[in-house]
């Protein structure tokens, strides 16, 4: 199969599904009351003399986003399915890797947007320097994001056609989201640390080696969870 | 059926065995100097963390191969692994805090080994869930392989990951680069329990096998509805 | 145009189409009427390559970009206006909606209206101009009269017949022998995954197709 012709007609169904939230906004403002919530919440139940700052905000961040990728991840496939849209998604003589390929685009902006929010709000209520370490600290929260949008990508389009979807997303990501929020975790704490760069390159090459197999994988195994 | 009293008797044999491994590690196995009688528990769990992790990779492969093939009885054989896998995840997540506490003085802790275990056995509880969601034999078979082969090829970083963390946990003393550093009384029963639990794993599976036959039959003549 | 070769398929135990061979010609309307559960849908979705069927092939000329689809959904994204829906459509087709496509429906005005803003009618009338974004040499309809309002029904049998006079094929399916009947030119029962019955129209009225089908299925 040609490259542009995968990448022109997945984008199209980003753009779609894209331009959808734009309008109704209902997930992005759920995910940002969240990560407000969040940030508030551990900020007051934190004692300043015991937990620094620096050492409790890596986990906070993560947590926050690992839950705005929930949200995003239930509603792309609810979203095909409302007025049976993906049979006809099915129909056009389009690749199944293009509808893969757009859903993972429009999850990764939405988390992104998310996470763009997120960063400098916990710089502000945690009072954490990020400017300096700005750069390698998107570089790091992309190369997480990635892996495990790609993997919660490929189960939502298996969940939302099961009964309990709602519950079972988050149970069957779980496992495939703990090593790489680990590994984000501890490469964050080191960043914002102002460690050097050399320390996190383990978990960097981790990070980069999860993405690359399982966004494979998952663009492999994509065609089998939609056709019968 | 047949093979169902099979999948008894190899059972039955392999408990017995497994009695015969107590034994053995109990009394014809020397006391390790620094961790006393604790470390006898080493001879289960060793052995179950190897086919936990087995079970999964084979239920990935199955997966791998349902999706060629369409052979219903891959899919038979990747839920029956599956089922077995999370049994012997629990037995680890079970063992393992026992042996924890007179050595490391607590009943868990975040050792990265441990956290994968506990993993391991939430890929399995993930994977019987998704099973049971679906109600159509066919998208079940197809939802289960993909997350099957997902499962698999997370199992590989989730093992890489032990050298990436400081870790309290041992570090691999038998299936390592360099030959095993292990005294030969203690190596001969950990193979004899690695061969116990090889038995045991067949003989859970042949049984789980024969099972979901009998209850698709039964399906099939309608006699049972849906699970 | 479109060939079926011995389509086979079950569902676990259910046998949704049991040895179903046809072929539907240019200018030709099947028509093929059934209880539900009869396996209508199934036939339909693997006609349109929705379904892998276990045996048999399909085939189509033109293959996935020849096929035009009307089912029970509309297939419209509520949030997006009708233009919208129907130029990301269009898109995955690589072509446009043609200019004359809204003036059809009479959906001028309603351009750049939310799909959810409009009347039930109103989306049955954009979901078939959805259908036709790229201008399907073949088309296959599930149910495409049920629920529609008569505005919408008549559209709907006008633009099938000026489909048929095209030179086109079409494939409907219903459970409802009362509808479509007119504008088949081929009829087929349809029971427990087999055609009881398929031939040529060939002149019967509405109500004697009507007669033998509940012959043929109850």
């Amino acid at each position: 199969m040609p490259l542009p012709d995968t990448v022109r007609h997945g984008w199209a169904v980003a753009r779609k599904d894209l331009l959808v939230e734009f309008r109704s906004r209902t997930a992005l403002i759920a995910a940002a009351t969240f990560v407000v919530l969040v940030l508030v919440v551990f900020n007051f139940g934190r004692d300043p003399t015991a937990v620094s700052n620096v050492a409790l905000a890596p986990s906070v961040l993560w947590v926050t986003f690992t839950f705005a990728a929930m949200l995003a991840l239930n509603r792309a496939f609810q979203l095909e399915l409302e007025n049976q849209a993906l049979d006809g998604l099915l129909l056009a003589p389009i690749g199944r890797g293009s509808i893969y390929l757009g859903k993972l685009i429009a999850n990764l902006v939405f988390v992104a947007t998310v996470e763009i929010l997120g960063v400098p709000l916990l710089a502000l209520f945690f009072n954490v320097r990020i400017l300096p370490y700005a750069a390698s600290l998107a570089g790091l929260i992309a190369l997480a994001t990635i892996g495990f949008v790609a993997v919660g990508t490929l189960f939502s389009a298996m969940t939302v056609r099961t009964r309990f979807a709602d519950v079972l997303l988050p149970v069957m990501l779980l496992p495939f989201m703990i090593p790489p929020i680990i590994w984000a975790v501890e490469a964050t704490a080191r960043v914002l640390a102002n460690r050097p760069l050399s320390e996190i390159a383990g978990m960097l090459k981790m990070l980069g080696a999860y993405d690359i197999v399982f966004v494979s994988v998952a663009l492999l195994l994509f065609p089998t969870t939609v056709s019968e | 059926m047949k093979m169902l009293r099979a999948g008894r008797w190899i059972t039955a044999i392999a408990l017995l065995l497994l009695a015969g491994v107590y034994v053995r590690a109990l009394v014809y196995t020397p006391v390790e100097r620094t961790q006393g009688l604790a470390q006898k528990i080493y001879y289960l769990h060793v052995p179950a963390a190897i086919w936990a992790e087995t079970a999964m990779i084979l239920v990935g492969l199955a997966g791998v191969f349902y999706l060629f093939l369409k052979d219903p009885r891959l899919d038979r054989f990747a839920a029956a692994s599956a089922e077995v896998g999370m049994v012997f995840a629990a037995i680890i997540l079970t063992t393992g805090p026992i042996w924890a506490k007179p050595i490391w003085g607590t009943w868990w802790t975040w050792d990265s080994r441990l956290t994968l275990t506990l993993l391991l056995f939430l890929l399995y509880v993930g994977y019987l869930l998704l099973r049971s969601a679906v109600v159509d034999p066919a998208m079940r078979a197809r939802y289960a392989a993909v997350l099957g082969i997902c499962g698999m090829v997370l199992v590989p970083f989730i093992h890489f990951s032990v050298y990436l963390w400081r870790t309290l946990h041992p570090m691999p003393i038998v299936l390592k680069p360099s030959s095993p550093s292990l005294p030969g009384s203690m190596l001969a029963t950990l193979l004899f329990s690695w061969g116990v639990f090889t038995l045991l794993y067949v003989g859970f599976v042949v049984q789980r096998y024969a099972l979901s036959y009998l209850r698709e039959q039964l399906e099939a003549a309608g006699e049972v509805g849906h699970a | 145009m479109l060939r079926a070769e011995g389509l086979r398929h079950k569902f676990g135990t259910v046998r949704a189409l049991d040895d179903v061979s046809f072929s539907v010609q240019p200018g030709q309307t099947l028509a093929v009427f059934g209880p539900n559960g009869a396996g209508k849908t199934t036939l339909l979705r693997v006609l349109g390559g929705l379904i892998q069927p276990q045996q048999g092939r399909v085939q189509v000329d033109g293959g996935r970009r020849a096929i035009g689809w009307i089912g029970h959904q509309p297939q419209l994204y509520a949030q997006l206006t009708v233009a919208e829906n129907l130029r990301f459509w269009a898109s995955l087709y690589d072509t446009r909606p043609p200019a004359d496509l809204l003036p059809r429906f009479g959906l001028e005005e309603y351009a750049n209206r939310p799909v959810r803003a409009l009347s039930r009618g109103l989306i049955q009338r954009t979901a078939i101009a959805r259908a036709l974004v790229h201008d399907p040499p073949v088309l296959l309809l599930d149910e495409p009269f049920t629920g529609l309002d008569r505005v919408a029904a008549e559209t709907l049998s006008q633009l099938l017949s000026q489909h048929a006079a095209g030179g086109r094929a079409t494939v409907l399916v219903t459970h409802n022998v009362e509808e479509g009947t007119e504008l088949a030119t081929d009829v087929a029962f349809m029971r427990n995954g087999r055609f009881v019955h398929c031939a040529p129209r060939s002149g019967r009225s509405a109500r004697g197709i009507a007669e033998e089908y509940r012959n043929a299925v109850a």
